[in-house]
């Protein structure tokens, strides 16, 4: 949101002085400054720039900027809950998202927010994921048509503006589905729950009502391994689900584990899982895709140094000039093994 | 087989002739040097592994008269250590790697949007280890360059203002202990048991000492609305540019901007080079890498108070703005996935705090909530911060349900599971501060359960 700036550069030193007297610290941001950074938008509009984009336009953007992640219909599950999904026509009239309160359903985004200004500012301030603030307003618009387009909310032929926003709102499935009213706001606020404290025979007996399910001991990987070997007590050993004998997996295996600090540290699980596309392939499918190949070391090297299109798709996958010759092969070498974590 | 594995420093009975007569017969010639004592030990510890309840071994002379690790001087009592700065930042001992942040499997399926939980179960005291600080991004995070970095203040204020961490740095300071908790801590645990400890269900929780400039500070040198700015807008500066609505009257009193944390700068992953700092609120309104702050008269309904952070009610409503963290405690250990050595007296410790103000009391039970016992509070004991309390406890060797029950000086008493879904059922995703139940097996093994 932008006010007017009342007062130029004299007269703000002069309320300098009179207010703070923080002498030389800070300075009156510029018109232009404020510009490029109030991005957000409110519930009201406001801080809403002109614009617009037709549903037809956003389905050609979606497909090129979000559904590797979010699937074609915005329904993918596998990078983030689905966007779009368990709304109905019933649900646009009443302002209730019926499956909220039904329960089982996915929790979709469009099932949730109660406010367009949300989505288009969401978008606009952070997506695509892996390229925040690429999209140029009008982009924004026609992205936003066609989420809602999915979501039965606006005809496949609508162009969303600032103009017709606002009636947009009046169709949003869980506009009314928000309260504010709790104990949590104010530091003095009414708490939900209202135990006591009593110290002496509180109840006849303890009821296990939940315990850990055996298949889940391990999930968390070998406990043994995430407490100190000595004080009070020590870490459980529990083997991870599927995992051989640990003192067999030690003393054989010399197949190298995932270099994982290099590949967090340049944003490669960003774009691939371990097991899973995401916008580029698995790494256990590259993996695949070259075992046994003579060349799989020069060239899966030159192609994280390149990057580079075509072996698996459309979609680029951008050069990496940061990383160092050792760091490639270490993660070549861990995919020419097999890519196991 | 373990039990007596892991009993360093006690005498144990040597299983009999474990070691062979040529040991026994070079050991008397060279003496009991390094070698012959690293031997000794990894066949002790396999022969221990391999029996138990064993007479005394003869072979064993020299145990027999007392501890190895008394009578043969260890290697660091008779060499020269290491010289000053050779590791010049410092860190810890190479026995200590056990304890790190760790991702809980399935949670995420991008790294970038997660979670690493801090290991609470082997952390002492009310300040987090920087480098032991939980960490949840929701698009990466980023190293800013400081000198680029700028905090932006407008909105419904007299004059926006910029700032350069040079200007920050030079205004009014102050030095705050204060704890920092996700709102979605424990949210595994809503409807069941789902993880096996305290890491995974507690440990979005540390405590921190920050440095930096109060917001009232900076916002009367913006010249705010004190009438119409109800609302405070923050941002971040990285990609996701995360934005979350604060009440005036919380950032009025006591909200900060800070650079410093535990003695440092803020940590790359907590904000650097500032983040804000919003006691007795939820993690993801302390926003990191802070570039802008802007007073409105309503509030904003950002991606994180609408789609994410707003606590689903068993009438299908979202509750939105639910910002305080209400008082919750854990006992850190002995904790689920731990064993206790053996049976016999425990220090049994945990941590409480509120977001209302200060812990008032903290309440253990050892029988899952029939009796409680009154913990000993660690000082000091800060408004908003968290509180370490210890408790005496002799393990006798049945199976026990150890708890924690924590009463702030609003008289809030910490909630049992059953009352809490009571009003709140199980989908709420966050805000979950119910009574956290530990059981104690006869085998000493601890394991996560409901109560
Ligand atoms: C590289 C993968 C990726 C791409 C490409 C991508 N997203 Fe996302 N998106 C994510 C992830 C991960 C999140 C969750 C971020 C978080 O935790 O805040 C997300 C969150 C969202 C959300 C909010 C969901 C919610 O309920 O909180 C919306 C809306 C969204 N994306 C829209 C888009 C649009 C529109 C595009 C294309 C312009 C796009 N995304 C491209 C990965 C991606
Ligand atoms: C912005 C997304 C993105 C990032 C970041 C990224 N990749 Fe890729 N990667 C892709 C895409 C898309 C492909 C598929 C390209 C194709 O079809 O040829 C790919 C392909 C690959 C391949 C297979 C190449 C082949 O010839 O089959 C490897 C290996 C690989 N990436 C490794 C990495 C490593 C290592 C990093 C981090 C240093 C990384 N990627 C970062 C998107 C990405």
């Amino acid at each position: 949101m932008r006010l007017p700036i009342v007062f130029g550069c004299f007269a703000a030193a002069v309320t300098l002085t009179a207010q703070a007297d923080y002498a030389g610290v800070g300075r009156d941001a510029t018109p232009a400054e404020v510009a490029a950074w109030d991005i957000d938008v409110r519930p009201d509009f406001l801080g809403l720039p002109p614009g617009s984009g037709s549903v037809e336009d956003g389905e050609e953007l979606w497909i090129e900027k979000c559904s590797s992640c979010h699937g074609d219909f915005g329904d993918a599950n596998h990078v983030f809950p689905p966007l779009i999904g368990n709304t109905t026509t019933e649900d646009i009239e009443t302002g209730h998202v019926a499956s909220l309160k039904k329960g089982g359903a996915v929790r979709t985004t469009i099932a949730k927010v109660s406010t367009v200004s949300t989505l288009w500012d969401f978008i606009n301030r952070a997506m695509p994921w892996n390229a925040p603030k690429s999209l140029s307003t009008d982009q924004v618009y026609a992205i936003l048509a066609y989420l809602l387009n999915l979501a039965e909310i606006v005809p496949n032929d609508y162009v969303l503006s600032n103009e017709n926003i606002a009636e947009v709102q009046q169709r949003m499935p869980n506009r009314n589905g928000m309260t504010r009213d709790h104990g949590m706001w104010t530091i003095d606020g009414k708490p939900d729950t209202h135990n006591t404290a009593c110290m002496k025979n509180c109840k006849k007996e303890a009821t296990i009502l939940s315990s850990l399910p055996d298949y889940a001991r391990g999930a968390n990987g070998d406990l043994s391994k995430q407490n100190r070997e000595y004080g009070p007590v020590r870490g459980v050993p529990t083997p991870e689900p599927g995992a051989a004998a640990p003192a067999a997996a030690a003393t054989d295996d010399k197949t190298p584990g995932p270099p994982t600090a290099i590949l967090a540290a340049n944003g490669c699980t960003g774009c691939h899982g371990m097991d899973q596309k995401v916008v580029g392939p698995a790494f256990s499918h590259v993996a695949e895709k070259y075992h046994g190949q003579a060349d799989i070391v020069s060239r899966l090297s030159g192609r994280i140094r390149n990057g580079g299109s075509g072996s698996w798709g459309s979609i680029p996958m951008p050069p990496q000039p940061q990383l160092t010759d050792a760091e490639i092969q270490t993660i070549v070498e861990w995919l020419a093994a097999g890519a196991k974590h | 087989m373990t039990s007596k594995k892991i009993r360093p420093g006690r005498l144990l009975k040597a299983p009999e002739s474990f070691l062979d007569p040529q040991f026994i017969a070079e050991v008397k010639q060279h003496g009991f040097d390094e070698t012959r004592r690293a031997f000794l030990r990894k066949s002790f510890l396999a022969a221990s592994a391999a029996l138990t309840a064993a007479p005394l071994g003869e072979a064993l002379a020299a145990p027999a008269q007392g501890d190895p690790d008394i009578l043969n001087l260890p290697p660091w009592t008779t060499t020269l250590g290491k010289p000053v700065a050779s590791r010049p930042y410092g860190s810890p001992a190479k026995y200590e790697m056990n304890l790190v942040r760790r991702e809980s499997p399935g949670l995420a399926s991008v790294s970038q949007a997660s979670v690493a939980f801090t290991p609470l179960q082997g952390m002492f005291g009310i300040i987090t280890a920087s480098g032991l600080h939980y960490e949840r991004h929701h698009q990466g995070w980023e190293e800013i360059d400081p000198s680029r970095h700028r905090l932006m203040i407008n909105g419904l204020v007299k004059r926006p203002r910029v700032y350069t961490m040079d200007d920050l740095m030079r205004l009014p300071s102050v030095s705050r202990i204060h704890f920092l908790e996700c709102g979605a801590n424990s949210a595994m645990e809503w409807g069941n048991v789902a993880v096996p400890t305290v890491q995974y269900t507690h440990g979005m929780l540390s405590g921190s000492e920050f440095t930096g400039v109060l917001l009232s500070t900076l916002l009367e040198d913006a010249g705010f609305d004190r009438k119409r700015g109800q609302y405070l807008l923050a941002e971040g500066a990285d990609g996701s540019s995360m934005t979350r609505t604060l009440p005036m009257e919380r950032v009025l009193d006591d909200c900060l901007v800070a650079y410093g944390m535990n003695g440092e700068m803020l940590r790359p992953e907590n904000g650097y080079p500032l983040r804000l700092v919003a006691p007795g609120i939820q993690g993801v309104s302390w926003v990191k890498w802070l570039r802008r702050l802007e007073v409105g008269d309503k509030p904003w309904n950002a991606k994180d108070e609408t789609s994410q952070y707003a606590d689903l009610m068993p009438d299908g409503m979202q509750r939105q703005y639910a910002t305080i963290q209400e008082a919750k405690s854990v006992i850190t250990s002995p904790s689920g996935g731990q064993k206790l050595i053996d049976k016999g007296f425990y220090n049994v410790t945990g941590l409480a705090w509120t977001g209302r103000g200060k812990v008032k009391r903290v309440d253990v039970s050892f029988d899952g909530g029939i009796n409680w016992h009154a913990a000993r509070l660690e000082q000091p004991v800060l408004p908003k911060a968290l509180t370490r309390f210890n408790i005496d406890w002799v393990w006798n060797g049945a199976p026990a349900i150890l708890q924690s029950r924590v009463i702030d000086d609003t008289g809030f008493v910490q909630p049992t599971y059953t009352q809490l879904r009571e009003v709140r059922g199980t989908r709420s995703v966050y805000h979950n501060n119910a009574i956290q139940s530990w059981k104690v097996a006869e085998s000493g093994e601890v394991s996560n359960v409901q109560v």
